[in-house]
């Protein structure tokens, strides 16, 4: 048996969709003018830029929307599954700062520190996709989207979830990834990214937002839609009203996606939070905002609809025992909540910085969370009686053939940054200090995946265009 | 000699109850307390208290927020009178906000407003994604002592620059002070484009202006 957790009764679910399809006749919708325009040959009514969404023509977007599809690796192969209970992880996107491991202060990240990040991305196979992390203060900002994209194709294999902050910076974005897949039919089939999408509180998909989702939709990328509902600041405080609130923010978004290219794949994801009260902060470690990630995947699983969130993420400013306490606990629930897709690991003060270090320690709650998953269970005739039958009661338990054939399928191995003692143990240091150790072995370890020289040439031309375009002459960090 | 009243404007403003504290300014004129005693032994005090308590943890933002509505509520009673008889409620100063350019979060700089307002500033709140030069002719227009820029990007961060250099090339520098505020936001980063102060949060940005301002204490 797989353990698995819901938050909400399935009256609650049903009462959160009926609310958020009523918000979505009443207040509506903020849309773009492109999305407006779809909307109304739709039928629906739009006034002064707010769309009157019905609930007939939202439940046939969703209808419409993909239960479940794939990211593909560089080499072709299935590496992240969208759809039912299926967990995967990938470091947080897009912050400004990194954890100097060396000052243990935060400073503004570069190119070298996101190519490090991936470095050790690559390495740890607790993470199914590689995130663009951060937001290099060393490129030229018109290309800050593309050329974080640029660096991960560049240096990884694996899938990546990334995104775009203006509507201009998509489209060469996605020319990198056809490029990288071979060609845009080979990336509608075989999509290598995935594009987060974010409408912005309460209820209002802006111009970029809007078309973005319409762009992604009709290149057949997927398209993750991270609402971020501030419970008690941007949303209703309580947890379930802000779940209302996402709710009708993911509809709206799949039903302008969907009527923009129907069975394109999209996500039900979010960021939401609590917003602190006595701070007016937005923890994404406190333990409401896990809550309120879990209610509103659940909502979404409700629809038969591939899931995301955002948990793994902690508040303070170090990689401390609060970084672990937050991170671990939302990551098991992420776990148990069966969501697909859980972005977040290696951050800090409210998502605004990365912490390599805490993120090889995230990988070591993720791998916890994942034998988890795995749950209990009955291997052999037997479950004690056999061995008891060949042990007595010596209690030589160890020198069991049974023992040495099941430990490894019972038992994970954490690596070295968990001090459990023996061998391995170097007994000094705390885990941030054992963490900085394993960041250097991996990075050391670290081998660039094969890019075939055609596709290494073309991406570098596209890269070195767009650099060219913002007033640089050459490639960094390559 | 009306101790008693003022007690009570000073708890209306704590508990955060707008009713209550414009009932209690209307009888405070109608008692003949006039109204610039109202203000400044009743409501200021209570303002200043649910600072004190946001402070110390024993007040919330909801709370400081309905603090804020009650403050609003008196002097919706009490201002009119003051004009009427040729007085005016003595403003500590005069703040002009918004969000830069290309930047739409304003959750911070509204508390901001809410509290400077609150505190006593008259301040024109020009919203989010604010053009640079809508900046400076606000400031000219209301002869602004403080602008106040908010930004919640790194990428919108330079626009608490342009502001600073807008200003500077308006002429304006020498009068007005320029605050800015947001998450990434730092000291160095105001130091480093010559802004004259940086608020990690609301109250703390209201402390900023009342001492850029010099207004002393418990005024």
């Amino acid at each position: 048996m797989r353990p698995k957790l819901e938050l909400l009764e399935p009256a609650l679910v049903q009462r959160i969709l009926g609310e958020a399809f009523q918000l979505l006749m009443e207040p509506g919708v903020r849309v773009a003018p492109s999305a407006a325009e779809m909307l109304e040959n739709a039928d629906v009514r739009v006034q002064e830029g707010v769309a009157h969404i019905p609930e007939a023509l939202a439940r046939t977007a969703l209808a419409h929307a993909p239960r479940e599809f794939w990211l593909h690796a560089r080499d072709g192969r299935r590496a992240v599954h969208y759809g039912g209970d299926d967990v995967h992880f990938d470091p947080g996107s897009s912050c400004l700062n990194i954890l100097d491991p060396e000052t243990q202060q935060s400073r503004p990240a570069t190119v070298a520190d996101l190519v490090r990040l991936v470095q050790v991305t690559e390495g740890l196979p607790q993470f199914a996709a590689q995130a663009t992390a951060m937001v290099c203060s060393d490129v030229p900002k018109d290309a800050g989207d593309f050329y974080r994209l640029f660096l991960v194709l560049w240096y990884s294999s694996k899938p990546v979830v990334t995104g775009a902050f203006s509507a201009a910076g998509l489209r060469p974005m996605l020319e990198l990834l056809a490029a990288d897949t071979g060609g845009e039919e080979a990336l509608r089939s075989a999509p290598r990214a995935i594009f987060d999408v974010c409408p912005s509180p309460p209820l209002n998909w802006s111009d970029f937002a809007s078309d973005n989702l319409v762009e992604l939709a009709r290149a057949g990328v997927p398209a993750e839609i991270v609402s971020m509902p501030l419970a008690g600041a941007t949303a209703p405080v309580t947890l379930a009203g802000a779940a209302v609130q996402h709710a009708a923010e993911c509809i709206s978004g799949i039903t302008i996606h969907q009527l923009a290219n129907p069975g394109a794949p999209i996500v039900w994801g979010g960021a939401p939070a609590i917003f602190d009260m006595r701070a007016g902060t937005t923890p994404m470690g406190a333990i409401e905002t896990a809550m309120l990630d879990l209610a509103c995947a659940q909502v979404g699983k409700s629809l038969g609809l591939p899931t995301h969130a955002y948990l793994v993420a902690g508040d303070g400013k170090l990689a401390d025992a609060q970084a672990g306490m937050e991170s671990g606990m939302s990551c098991l629930l992420g776990a148990l909540a069966g969501i697909n897709m859980i972005s977040g690991a290696g951050m800090l003060d409210f998502l605004a910085c990365h912490s390599i270090e805490k993120l090889v320690i995230d990988a070591e709650a993720i791998a916890s969370a994942e034998r988890l998953l795995e749950g209990i269970q009955a291997r052999g005739e037997s479950l004690a009686t056999a061995a008891f039958a060949q042990a007595g009661l010596t209690g030589d338990f160890l020198k069991l053939k049974e023992t040495r054939a099941l430990f490894r399928q019972e038992q994970h191995f954490p690596s070295a940054v968990i001090d459990r003692g023996g061998p391995q143990s170097t007994a000094s240091g705390d885990a941030f200090q054992r963490a900085r150790q394993r960041v250097a072995d991996l990075v050391h370890g670290y081998q660039r995946p094969y890019l075939r020289p055609e596709i290494e040439c073309e991406l570098r031309q596209i890269a070195e265009r767009e650099l060219w375009r913002c007033g640089r002459q050459s490639l960094i960090g390559v | 000699m009306y101790e008693e009243t003022f007690q009570a404007m000073r708890q209306s403003i704590l508990d955060g109850a707008p009713e209550h504290a414009a009932e209690l300014a209307e009888r405070a004129l109608q008692l003949g307390i006039p109204p610039l005693d109202s203000i400044n032994l009743g409501f200021v005090p209570g303002m200043n208290a649910v600072g004190e308590q946001y402070g110390c943890a024993q007040m919330f933002l909801p709370d400081l927020m309905a603090s804020s509505e009650a403050m609003s509520a008196a002097m919706a009673v009490l201002e009119p009178v003051l004009r009427s008889g040729g007085g005016e409620r003595p403003m500590l100063g005069t703040v002009v906000l918004g969000t830069t350019r290309g930047d739409i979060h304003e959750i911070g700089k509204k508390l901001v407003a809410t509290l400077l307002s609150a505190n006593g500033f008259r301040v024109y709140d020009l919203g989010a994604d604010v053009a640079t030069d809508t900046f400076v002719a606000k400031a000219r227009e209301v002869n602004a002592d403080v602008v106040g820029v908010s930004a919640l990007l790194t990428t919108t961060m330079a626009g608490q620059r342009s502001v600073v250099e807008a200003l500077t090339r308006a002429g304006l520098r020498g009068r007005v002070k320029v605050i800015i505020g947001g998450a990434p936001v730092t000291r160095q980063w105001a130091e480093e484009i010559g802004a004259d102060g940086y608020g990690k949060d609301a109250m703390s940005a209201v402390a900023l202006v009342r001492s850029l301002m010099q207004v002393a204490e418990g005024v």
